[in-house]
Parts: C-alpha cells; structure tokens; sequence
C-alpha cells in the first residue's frame, strides 16, 4: 500500500530551494571563516567572530533587537487577535474596517518609512504640529535616543498588524460552526466561548503568527534602515542593521559571520518555541 | 436586541478608529502628491492651495521615458510568477508535512524555519545564477523570490492543512483518488481561504520588495516598481510631491488586488464549514 | 525507502549548484565584446542617480555620440551613498559590470582592488594632461585607471555674507574667531550660528574631515602614521575635528532642528539667512543654484579654521573618475578608451560645466571654469591661487572607517562624548585596515 502522501510532494519545491537557498548559505557560512572583499578571499578561522563581539555598537544593538522584536511581536498578536475577534463578529461596515487595516500591509516599506519620517518629524511634522494646537509638547520621535527605536517599533505595528489580523480572521474561519452552536445550545455565555472554543482552535494561526511575527521583528531592518538608519548614533540600531552596514562597507566575511551569528541567536529563540507551539498544537 | 447596539456601536467605534489610524497618514500622501513642489516642500497636512494632481502624475510616468510603465509590466509578470509556483509548491510540502508521520519531518521543519530566518547571501546566489545562465533574467530574479518565499507559505499551509478532518482524506482514498488527485481535488479547494492570505502576503511582498531586485535583476530595462522610487529619494531638491505620488502609484496594484481578494475571502466565509 | 531517493536527488541537486558555482569561479561568464551588425557599438555607462549627476552623463554622452555616430551610449544609473558602492563591487566581482562607470576616487576606488578588476590606463596620452594630485587618486603601484569626472571641491563652511557684513564680522581665521564670531551670531538672534543636518548624516563628519588640513599643518606626515597604525585620532592635532563637534554642541551655537534637517535644508538656510554658517563639501554649489538661485552671491565660503592663522587654508577633495571594468573587450573596450579620452578634453570640461552649477577648480589642462561662477566657489580660487591647500585625508589613505558618520552625529547630539567618540573610530579605522590587509595591524 503506497502512502496516500507522497514524498515526492517535497522535490519541486526543494529544487528551487535546495539551488537558490541552501548552497548559496552553505557557501556563504564558509566565507565567514574568511577576510572577504569579494575580489580576495583569505581564510582566517574564527576572527571574523570575535571582531563582531567587540563590536562598539553590538551590545546595543542585542539589547535593541530583543526590545523591538517582543514589542512589536506582542503587540501584534494582542492586537491582532483583538481586530480579529472584532471584524469576525457581525458588525457594521466589516469588509470595509478590515481593509483599512489592511491596507499598510499592502503600502511599500520605503515609503511608509519616508512617509512616517515625515509625518512625525519633530519641528516640521503635522503630528506635533497638531500636538501643539492641543498643548501637547511633541517628542522628538525618531531624533530623540531615548524614543527613537519605539518610535521605529510603533510604525512596524501599524505596518503590520493588518497581516496578523488576516491570520487570525483566516484561523477562525476554518474553525467549523457546529462548535459554535453546540456552545449556544449549552448556553455558554460569548467570553467562555470565546475563551474554551476559539482560543484553542485558533492555537495553529497563533502559532504562526507568533513566529512570522517573531522572526520579523528580530531579523527587521528595512523600517529601521527607511527612518533612522540605527540613529542618532547607535541608538537604535539592531543586530540586522549592525550586519547589514558591515555588508555596505564591504566586510563581506565580517557581515556574513554577523550573519551566522543572527542566526544562532533567532534560532535559539524561535525553534524551541516552534517546537512548543507545534507540539501543543498537535495535542489540541 | 444586545446584539444590534454591538453590531452598530461597535461597528462605528472600530471604524472611526481605524480610518483616523490607519488610513489618515495615507491622505497626507495624497494631499502631498497634489501640490505644486512648492508647496510641498513645506510638509504641512493640508489641502493643496492648486491641484497640481494631473501635472505631477504625468510627470512622474513620464520620468526617464516612461520607465516606470515598463517597470509596471516587469514587476506584474514577476509577481504573478513567483506567487503562482510558491502557493503551489509551497501548498504540497504543507500537506504532506502535516499528514504523513516521518523520520525525515524535523529535518525539513528545521529546513523551512532556516529559510524564514537565514537572510540571503547575495553574490553567492549569483554565481548560481550566472552558472545557470539566469542572472539578469526576470526567471531567474522569479526563481530567488521562490526561493526564498516557500518557507512563509509551508508554515502557513501546514498550519492550516491540520484544521482539514483527515476523515476526509479517507474518504476520498477509498473512493479510489491517487495523492494527486486527492492533494488538488479535495485538499486544495480546502485551503481556499488561506491560499487568498498566502497570495495577498507574498504578492505583496515581492511587488515591494527592492532590494533583491537591485542585486539580481541589474540594469535599467529591468527596473521593478519599487526602484523607480529612487528617482525622486535622491534629486537634489526633494520632490516631495513627486515622491509621494510614485509611492501612492505603486501602491494601487496591491490595493486593487487586495479589494478584489477582499470578497473572495467574505465569501469563503460560509464555506468554511468542512462538513464530514 | 522514498527517504533515500530523496536524499540522492537532493544530492543531484547539489551536484548541479555546485557545478555552477565551480563554472562561475573559473571565469566561464557570459557577457563580452558582443556588437551590432552595422558596426556600431553601444556602451553602458553606469552613473549615480543624483540629477545633477545623470543630466550631466546624458549631455556628453550625447555630444560623443554626435562626433563619433558609430559609437552610442546608454546611461545607466545606480543608488548613491553604501547601497551604490556596494553594487559597483558585486558587479566588479561577478563580471557583471556596465562597459563603463563613474565612481570615487581615493579610499573608495582602493577597495576595489582595481589591480584584479579595472583596465589599465597608464598608456593613454590624457593621463600627463591630469593634475598629478588626481592621478595618485586613481592609482595604485600597479597602474592608472580613471579619467576625472567633475571638479575637485572643498570641505569647508559656506556662510551666509549679509550676515557676516550686517553684524560687522570677519571671516574667522582661527578656531577661536570662529567661535566668538558664533557667540556673536548667537547673540544677536538674528540666525542659527552654525548649521548642521543629521537627517542626513554624512553631513555631520565634515568637522572631522574638513578639518584635515590643519592636521597636516601640524604633522606633515599624520596620513603616512596613519595608514602605518601610527596615528591616532584619540591624540591631537586630529582629535580636535571630535573636540570641535562636541563644542559646538554644548554652547548651544546649532539650529534648533538639526537632529532631523536635511542636507538640503542646510543649504537652504544659509541662502535664506536662518542659518550663519554650515561646514559642508562645495558641491553644495549644485544645489544652491537649484534651490535658491538668487542667493548666488550672498553665500560664501572660508575654510574650517585651526589653531594658527598662518596656516589656515582648505582642505580639497578630488572628482570622482571614469573606469573601464577588464570586463569590457574586443571593440567595446576600443570604444569605451576613445570615450574615456574625449572626457579628458576642455570640450568635455565646458559640457560638464553648463550642465551643472561647478564645485570648484578642474584637474585637467586647458579646462577652465566660467567668470559666471557662484560666489561660494570664487571665494575659493585665492586659497588654491596661494597654495594654501590639502589633500583630504581619503586621497592620501586608503583606510577611511565606514562608521565615522554614526560617531559624529552620536558626538554632535551629545550622545557620546568626544573622547569615545574618537576612541570609536579608532576601532573602526582598525577594522577596516585590517580587511584592506594592510601590514602593521
């Protein structure tokens, strides 16, 4: 009997990710062991990893990455879920509120970055201008070291927050309707339904969005890289910007180890937890 | 009766709330993109003293011999491509991941994440594709995209392949279907409505993504959408106006798309419902 | 069993990506001297996208095309700024570069190891025709590769003069005039004293760099201990440009908004007379005459002044060059060399001169600016006149750290103080020696 799920489903995909993907990181992971200039390839062993740990703006930017990826990825599953119950429930003017939502995700990240910059630049900006007008001193938003990574952070929120709702709108659509109706014949009242039918069903969209939320935030760069460049100084740079600014000056094998070592410090995070998530999942 | 003052307030609150939040800064777009550039060097939030709507646009479709029609055309056939091959590709190694108990699941699960979370080593990528005689070529920057946007469907799909009853798999096995036709007839009508998320996010994505364009679609012939904004990010004097109705430009094929996705997913609504 | 075929087709897989990569590392790249049938040839010319940059390429490229029918030129542009040096390098070392492309001189050209990438040029006539300061620009032991594109200009501070003349000030000719003449600015409210604009962060090293000639007015030989891991910028006489940024910065004496304003906007204000003073490259003569032309004579320049009077002079930066990528060849490199040469004529020099608002003085022979020139760059000519001037540190060194702009607006904003600062880019300046594998570090 030949199983009804056959192995061969992996292979197209696999060809494409295995050439484009795999042997290009391989190799990249191999350059990182070496001083790189693109032109000259030297093989230095493990000093391109200790010259990245004494990095000036590296301890920083750990930190930073940590801040901005809970905040944003938190904020996005509350969020989310919240919008997500709400545009589900049988209200007025749903499509419409659901696309408004949605419509950031949609906007390219340039120029929500530019836009943003705009929008909230300390003296010439129409948000503290109309702070102003209500007596409300403005921040400095993305000048000020003190709010300049939140300020980055709430922006991702408001990019992203439409997507997250999607996933859980998605989620609670596959959810079939005869859980809901036997809830209503034992009379349950909407929070515990809410809380013993939805949650739990919902729990693979939740784990998605988790991850796909959590991942974003700790590998994000381009909203950072549109609207502060990691500043003022190194205020709000990330471990991905931190990389990616040794990519441009041209330490190739230096960002590539940077690169590593993201990784490692993603993976730790995420692949536990996606294994928790799953194996939840797999229980309910 | 509680629940038609919910359906109307609650309604009303969430809408009010999300057009000040989520669709004002876009109308400072629009205000922006109508002024003369003038005036809007001054970056205020208000309504253009003259219209110059109709100039700007022409202006900017006109930039450098209509690149950005051109760019259109690129980026529209990139996007469809790529989407199409990952939803499909993506949607098989979902199901069959979720379904079948294997040794070899980790590994793979562990593959996928690797592909969310490593960012692309950009020359690398390009000796293979020059070795493979795509560099330059609207497949090959198609293949990169596919590439590198499975992981996102996979881990999507298989989430969602888990809220399919497996009864139904029976079912149609011992109807006598072959996995094909069981994945495409039965399984993929299922997906539907993460299959539209699926769309909508990766489209999205790679209509506004930029930077793999810069490094592996070269030249100016090539241009996608998203590198036209450049043209007006790096004039000497900030043409704000122009700017602003490049990026409002580039944002419509999306947004048409997404109200297009919209209904499809209302009324994917009520087939929710697996009914077993 | 499925698990083994799979392996093995994956293994297949690899077998072909790593063939690929075998075949690009031997050099089996496609690309080359390909021409059209009617024996003319077309060139890409790869520019920067600044508009002053592409209307400039597109007008010679056109009055080439008109003396040598046979020979079209298609520009092509790139980003500016990282982005664009990062492109020029992967194209270099992929094969994939335009026929022929404009790009800096100095520090940047260094790191593209044009020994292995670019055509040798030391043969061409037009090179004994190039200001020798140039040449050493786009050499290396090895050979010349570059023909000028543009002038060469300062770094210095462009003032507004009705300001300068209703307050009753001379142009400071010390670090201390310049600062009583700020604190008098200040005092009078009528302007900000001294502009910066971190919005765009380049602008914010110009303390640092433009102060350079007053390095090398103190050590002769600062940028050779420099380059020899002998020079610090912790130590004086370099650690002022870092003293000078985080002084200006406590008294006060910046525009209120300079953590978010634009280069532009610094330009801008000077013109306008809501800013004084605003140390910035003279290329900011190209955007002065876009934004406010009729401030052509009212903004002015004067060097960033030092300790000593005697010694006060500017410090220039050379044009950027043209080079030919060993890509090119058969006819296309026949025709990118005529190219390359025709740029080298005072013909070339009047187009690139009419196209854009110049910048300063050319480096090649027989070319010479206007009398209608703004007054920012005539205030220049005495300086260049008497000799009173030097090369910026990144004409002299091959090392120039890539985090400097961070580090001056961290010092500027009072984030960081200049001492770290300084001991910053002293780490960073290491680092990137270390990636040239330059001896001594």
């Amino acid at each position: 009997m030949k199983s009804p799920y056959p192995t061969w489903f992996f292979l197209p995909a696999g060809v494409f990710y295995v050439t484009l993907f795999l042997v290009p990181t391989v190799a990249s992971f191999w350059f990182s062991l070496t001083r790189w200039t693109l032109f000259d390839v030297e093989f230095i062993g493990i000093d391109n990893y200790v010259r990245f740990f004494q990095e000036p703006p590296l301890v920083q930017g750990f930190v930073n990455t940590f801040i901005y990826a809970f905040v944003t990825s938190g904020a996005k599953v509350v969020l989310g879920l919240l919008l997500g119950v709400l545009l589900s429930s049988q209200i007025i003017g749903r499509g419409f509120t659901r696309s408004v939502i949605f419509f950031p995700v949609l906007a390219s990240t340039i120029g929500v970055g530019i836009m943003f910059k705009v929008l909230l630049d300390p003296f010439d900006g129409p948000v503290n201008a109309g702070l102003e007008a209500l007596g409300i001193p403005g921040p400095g938003w993305w000048t000020d070291p003190a709010t300049a990574l939140l300020t980055v952070a709430m922006v991702d929120i408001w990019k992203g927050v439409g997507l997250a709702t999607l996933i859980f709108i998605a989620g609670m659509v596959a959810i079939p309707q005869e859980y809901y109706e036997a809830a209503k014949v034992d009379g349950a009242s909407s929070a515990k339904t809410f809380w013993n039918i939805t949650l739990p069903l919902l729990q693979p969209a939740t784990a998605t969005v988790v991850l796909l939320s959590l991942i974003g935030g700790l590998r994000s760069f381009d909203l950072i890289w549109a609207i502060t460049k990691g500043g003022p100084g190194f205020t709000s740079d990330v471990l991905a910007s931190v990389v990616y600014k040794q990519y441009q000056a041209g330490f190739f094998g230096l960002s590539t180890a940077g690169n590593v070592v993201l990784f490692v410090v993603v993976a730790a995070i995420i692949f536990p937890l996606s294994w928790w998530l799953n194996r939840k999942g797999d229980e309910s | 009766m509680r629940n038609r003052v919910w359906r109307w307030t609650g309604g009303l609150v969430a809408l009010v709330i999300a057009v000040v939040i989520f669709l004002v800064p876009f109308v400072f777009m629009v205000f922006t993109a109508g002024k003369t550039q003038q005036e809007a060097s001054a970056l205020q939030f208000s309504w253009p003293t003259e219209w110059a709507f109709f100039d700007n646009l022409m202006t900017v479709l006109s930039t450098r011999d209509f690149l950005i029609v051109r760019a259109f055309f690129n980026s529209t056939v990139l996007t469809i491509g790529a989407v199409a091959i990952m939803v499909v590709l993506g949607a098989m190694v979902g199901y069959v991941l979720q379904r079948r108990r294997s040794r070899w699941n980790p590994l793979i699960n562990f593959f996928v994440l690797a592909g969310l979370i490593i960012p692309p080593a950009v020359v690398p990528t390009i000796w293979v594709l020059q070795g493979l005689g795509l560099f330059k070529t609207l497949v090959g920057l198609i293949a990169v995209h596919v590439a590198f946007g499975l992981s996102f469907c996979i881990l999507l799909f298989r989430a969602f392949v888990a809220g399919i009853p497996r009864e139904l798999d029976e079912a149609a096995i011992i109807d006598g279907a072959g996995p094909v036709k069981l994945f495409f007839r039965v399984v993929f009508p299922l997906l539907r409505s993460v299959i539209i998320t699926v769309v909508v996010v990766q489209a999205v994505f790679v209509f506004n993504d930029f930077t793999y364009a810069l490094y592996f679609l070269p030249g100016d012939q090539n241009a996608t959408v998203q590198l036209t904004t450049y043209n007006y990010t790096s004039q000497a004097v900030s043409a704000w106006n122009l700017l602003f109705m490049n990026v409002l430009l580039i944002t419509i094929p999306p947004l048409i798309m997404y109200i297009f996705f919209q209904r499809q997913i209302v009324a994917g609504m009520t087939s929710g419902a697996v009914k077993g | 069993m499925v698990s083994r075929t799979t392996t093995r087709r994956a293994l297949a897989a690899l077998g072909v990506g790593g063939v690929a990569m075998a075949m690009t590392l031997a050099g089996c790249s496609a690309g080359g001297g390909a021409s059209s049938t009617d024996g003319s040839v077309t060139l890409s010319y790869l520019v920067d996208n600044g508009e002053a940059t592409v209307v400039v390429a597109e007008a010679l490229a056109k009055a080439f095309e008109a003396e040598n029918p046979d020979i079209k030129i298609d520009v092509q542009t790139r980003p500016q700024g990282s982005e664009g040096d990062n492109l020029v390098k992967t194209r270099l070392s992929t094969g994939e570069m335009d026929d022929v492309f404009a790009y800096n001189s100095g520090s940047l050209f260094q790191a593209l190891s044009p020994d292995q990438t670019l055509v040798n040029l030391d043969d061409q006539e037009w090179v004994g025709k190039l200001d020798d300061n140039f040449v050493k620009t786009v050499s290396t032991d090895g050979g010349t590769y570059g023909v000028p594109m543009g002038q060469s200009m300062a770094g210095a501070v462009i003032y507004n003069k009705d300001i300068y003349s209703q307050l009753g000030l001379e142009i400071p000719t010390t670090w201390d005039e310049f600062i009583s003449n700020s604190e008098a600015i200040k005092a009078a409210g009528v302007a900000a004293p001294i502009v910066q604009t971190y919005g765009d962060t380049w602008t914010s090293q110009l303390f640092v760099l433009g102060d350079f000639n007053n390095v090398l007015a103190e050590d002769p030989d600062w940028a050779e201990k420099y380059t020899d891991n002998k020079a610090k910028y912790v130590d004086e006489p370099a650690f002022a440009g870092f003293e000078h940024l985080q002084e200006v910065a406590e008294k006060g004496l910046l525009n209120e908004d300079f953590a978010s304003a634009t280069y532009n906007d610094g330009v801008s204000m000077v013109a306008t007379g809501e800013g004084a003073q605003y140390p910035i490259l003279t290329f900011a003569a190209s955007q002065l005459m876009t934004s406010n032309p009729d401030a052509k004579d009212v903004v002015g320049t004067f060097p960033l002044p030092g300790p000593d009077a005697d010694t006060n002079g500017l410090t220039v930066w050379m044009p950027g060059g043209v080079y030919i990528p060993k890509s090119t060849e058969g006819d296309k490199l026949d025709a990118a060399k005529k190219f390359l040469a025709w740029l080298a004529t005072p013909e070339s020099c009047d187009i690139q001169a009419e196209s854009t608002a110049p910048q300063g003085p050319f480096v090649i022979e027989g070319c010479t600016l206007g009398d209608d020139v703004p007054a920012m760059i005539s205030d220049m000519q005495p300086y260049f006149d008497d000799g009173k001037t030097n090369l910026a540190l990144e004409f002299l060194s091959p090392i120039k750290g890539p985090a400097l702009e961070q580090i001056t607006v961290a010092v500027g904003s009072g984030i960081t103080s200049a001492k770290d600062g300084a001991a910053q880019y002293d780490e960073d300046v290491k680092k990137q020696a270390q990636q040239l594998g330059l001896d001594g570090w």
